[in-house]
């Protein structure tokens, strides 16, 4: 339970830093994709990274420190995975935008790259 | 070719079943309207979804706007809207002379009527 609520926190506040870099970004520095180690905690060595899509969709990603195993190629191609997923969600009728999602397919993309990166 | 004459008819079937579902309940005009509308907004969101994938990042309103005028309206109805005008405090008016979803209409008086219903689609 605890482990959730922190998380929650982290990635909420990741959100700030998002915006920032969104509304800094002025002319063209990188194309789509976002890459950051920020809110890296002295105590809790988690990086997490962000990604946002041209519809002001926000994907946060949160990893372990200790993988240090994961480079940037597979978080960027984690991220694109992620999007292509979300696309698919949002293309079908019965999804409400805002819910939860519920997608089996959706859940078990996500369950399959994070076994890949453990 | 054939498949554009088909999505047209199931369209305007649409608004028409639309609207005589309407007649069994309320008889509120405007729900119809609303209803249409959200509709073809639910739609644009997936579309869109899939289009700016693979887009590089808009970096202003300009870039939204010229990826909605070409790109988009290209993919969607084959040609690009004509004419765009703003008056650069955030409003836009995007011209069509020839929307696809109309042009197969004749002129005659009953299908204007129900053209402005399909419009909003």
């Amino acid at each position: 339970m605890e482990n959730e609520l922190k998380f929650h926190y982290m990635v909420h506040t990741s959100l700030d830093v998002v915006d920032e870099k969104i509304s800094a970004m002025g002319k063209a520095l990188v194309d789509q994709r976002e890459l950051y180690l920020g809110l890296l905690y002295p105590t809790e060595d988690y990086k997490v990274y962000g990604y946002v899509t041209n519809s002001k969709v926000k994907f946060v990603m949160v990893v372990d420190s200790s993988n240090t195993a994961l480079r940037d190629n597979e978080i960027r191609s984690m991220f694109r995975k992620l999007h292509n997923s979300y696309t698919d969600v949002m293309c079908n009728p019965f999804y409400n935008p805002g819910d939860r999602i519920q997608s089996r397919v959706f859940d078990n993309m996500v369950t399959s790259m994070m076994i890949q990166v453990c | 070719m054939a498949d554009e004459a088909l999505f047209l008819l199931l369209h305007n079937e649409m608004v028409a079943g639309v609207y005589k579902s309407a007649e069994q309940g309320e008889v509120e005009n405007g729900r119809c309207i609303t209803k249409l509308e959200n509709m073809g907004f639910r739609v644009g969101q997936g579309l869109i979804e899939r289009f700016t994938k693979d887009t590089a990042r808009f970096k202003d309103e300009l870039d939204i706007m010229k990826f909605i005028c070409k790109d988009f309206w290209t993919t969607v109805f084959k040609k690009q809207i004509d004419n765009l005008r703003t008056n650069h405090q955030g409003i836009y008016v995007l011209q069509d002379n020839k929307f696809r979803l109309l042009t197969q209409m004749s002129a005659g008086k009953q299908y204007l009527e129900h053209a402005s219903k399909a419009n909003f689609r």
